[in-house]
């Protein structure tokens, strides 16, 4: 996944200006930075959704660029988002959407591997607590197994218990419970507190800040700066890259 | 009431027009109908009879407790597989019991407009079910009327008797083969629900593009009894008036109104009004409406007289295209003190944000729609068996409902 020069605006308010990523195969980034700065922006856009609009640059996944490319062709060519705050679907049981969305998908197994299977009945996010909701944006992506896999906090509103359910679905999901030269996909995490750094395993981190990123480097280092000087103190990046 | 005091009244209404709805001329229809053959079962019936009930959710071949086919004017089988359940044709249960009488016009008055009338004055052709005093069925009595003429205006006469502490669930699919150009269905219906018997009727109706329908319907429910009537139209007509009126008569009845209307064209105006009129009565009526196209006026009234009486009216629409309409019109009349009464209603679009939700997960626009729709439409209805709950949600995912085209 390869962001040059990306511009993105909502409305007439500049979001993103000018920024670069790239993510290798096999790699998961975490991107954090405060409140307003682009993170979510960020994921929406590689998401397609088009609410936004493209003042320049591009996304190159798989060597194809995707940049003016639908939300749904993109989630077929291996794109998948578990949403920060994602609506709820009326009369759409659970268990019948992993099977929309994967017709080979292993629903009762899914939903055991999340401790959800109380939950595929029900109709999809209806009713949710907050972490109850997270898992099922876990659900639906171990149903859907995307190439790069996109997670807006989703460790926000998770006990302790299923932050580590949560985790390990992700290292799953980013197949780093195998050889790291084995591994294909690759993604990327939002996250505001790092908990969930203690049960997945990111390989790098960057900092973001008006709409660009300020500091890249390791994620236990990056956290610990955050921790000392705040958000503000990456500006200048005092981290190794 | 004397059957004479009946035609009388009848032939005074003849032209009145309805309240609700678009006029229909009768005089444009034809009365009479070349006579089909009847047959011993459901089995023996023809093929594309058997087939188009199937395609309305009507199982002739599977497990029931009963099967009644009309097909034009003439009642094809009428014949009751459990020892609970009477089912005959109307003709012949007034010729049976001279105690119908009694029932005959009783909910429906014969001179409410010029459908009731004409009913009135025709020969007695429809279903004629009685469910026996304290008999429970778990299989529901299965019916198909069948519209198989062009130009024809079929006229239907039911009546049930759900008789004190007895269990009945009845499905009825009405419906018109391809070929039919136009056509005109009138069916009086009158229930009687007696102490603390449970009613389910489920209709399911599909028509063609220039058949006009009016069912008429009048209720009563004694006391501890109960009802649920679920109403199912997801195919093109050209115009349905119905507005069917509950009477909860006895402490505690209850009654539940749900209503399924994917609309792509004509004037469709439904509802549903109950009276509340005895202590500790609750009633609910829901209805979902999805428009791409078609006029779909949704009426719900609930007038409470007593105290304790319970009434909730909910009618939500999806309007997913400029040449539709959906007019949402509840209405609540409280006559008592310590009752309460509620209301929801709203009309809007598909959310943006559920369809790019869907989107992400690999669906296509119109596949997210499709999903969105269906279940926009499926309701949650309660007291039905396993079987005809699962009968009706295979009719609406079956359907190919799409957004605006």
């Amino acid at each position: 996944m390869e962001i040059v020069d990306l511009s993105v605006s909502i409305g007439d308010k500049q979001v993103l200006k000018n920024f670069n990523l790239r993510i290798g195969s096999g790699e998961t980034h975490a991107l954090f930075g405060p409140n307003g700065t682009g993170k979510t922006t960020l994921l929406n856009v590689i998401a397609g959704i088009p609410r936004y609009t493209i003042d320049g640059g591009r996304i190159v996944f798989k060597g194809l660029d995707i940049t003016h490319m639908s939300m749904d062709e993109r989630a077929r060519l291996g794109i998948g988002m578990a949403f920060q705050r994602p609506p709820a679907i009326r009369g759409l049981k659970l268990k019948d959407l992993i099977k929309i969305i994967n017709p080979n998908a292993d629903a009762p197994a899914i939903l055991k591997e999340m401790d959800f299977e109380a939950f595929g009945d029900r109709d999809v996010n209806r009713g949710f607590s907050g972490g109850e909701v997270k898992r099922s944006e876990m659900v639906q992506l171990l149903a859907q197994q995307p190439d790069f896999v996109m997670l807006d906090e989703p460790d926000s509103g998770v006990d302790l218990e299923n932050i580590k359910l949560i985790g390990e679905a992700i290292n799953s999901l980013t197949q780093k419970d195998q050889r790291p030269s084995w591994r294909t996909k690759s993604g990327v995490i939002i996250t505001h507190f790092g908990h969930i750094l203690d049960y997945m395993k990111a390989d790098r981190a960057h900092v973001m800040l008006g709409g660009a990123i300020v500091c890249s480097g390791n994620p236990g280092e990056i956290l610990e700066q955050i921790k000392k000087s705040g958000y503000e103190g990456c500006a200048g990046c005092l981290c190794p890259a | 009431m004397p059957m004479s005091s009946i035609e009388e009244k009848a032939r005074k209404a003849q032209g009145k027009a309805a309240i609700y709805g678009t006029d229909v001329d009768l005089e444009s229809y034809e009365s009479e109908a070349k006579p089909q053959e009847i047959v011993e079962t459901a089995e023996d019936l023809p093929s594309v009879v058997k087939k188009a009930a199937l395609d309305v959710g009507v199982k002739l071949d599977a497990e029931s407790s009963g099967a009644y086919v009309q097909m034009d004017q003439t009642p094809v089988v009428a014949k009751s597989l459990y020892e609970g359940v009477e089912i005959m044709d109307m003709a012949s249960a007034l010729k049976k019991y001279d105690y119908l009488q009694d029932y005959w016009f009783k909910l429906v008055a014969p001179d409410a407009d010029k459908y009731t009338a004409d009913v009135a004055q025709s020969p007695p052709a429809g279903y004629f079910i009685r469910a026996k005093k304290g008999m429970k069925t778990v299989f529901p009595v299965k019916s198909c009327l069948y519209l198989g003429s062009s130009n024809l205006n079929q006229r239907v006469h039911n009546v049930i008797i759900a008789e004190e502490g007895s269990e009945l669930h009845v499905i009825t699919g009405c419906t018109t083969p391809a070929h039919v150009q136009r056509g005109l269905h009138i069916g009086v219906s009158e229930f009687f629900i007696q102490k603390d018997a449970k009613v389910s009727f489920t209709m399911v109706h599909s028509w063609g593009k220039e058949v006009e329908v009016r069912p008429r319907t009048g209720i009563t429910i004694a006391e501890g009894g109960s009802l649920s009537n679920n109403y199912i139209l997801l195919r093109p007509v050209k115009t349905i008036q119905t507005f069917p009126t509950a009477t909860l008569a006895g402490r505690g009845a209850v009654a539940s109104f749900n209503s399924v209307i994917y609309a792509t064209m004509g004037n469709i105006d439904i509802g549903s009004n109950v009276n509340l009129n005895a202590p500790n009565t609750s009633a609910e009526s829901v209805s979902r409406v999805v428009s791409v196209g078609g006029e779909v006026i949704a009426r719900g009234r609930m007038t409470g007289r007593v105290p304790g009486a319970r009434a909730h009216l909910e009618c939500v629409g999806l309007l997913l295209s400029d040449k539709g309409r959906i007019y949402s019109i509840p209405e609540l009349d409280g006559q008592s003190k310590d009752l309460e009464m509620s209301h929801e209603a709203a009309v809007g679009r598909i959310s943006e944000e559920e369809l790019e939700y869907l989107m992400s997960r690999g669906l296509t626009s119109e596949q997210a729609t499709s999903v969105i729709v269906r279940g926009f439409l499926d309701i949650e209805i309660k007291g039905l068996p396993d079987d005809l709950k699962q009968e009706i949600k295979n009719i609406t995912q079956r359907e190919d409902l799409k957004g605006a085209g």
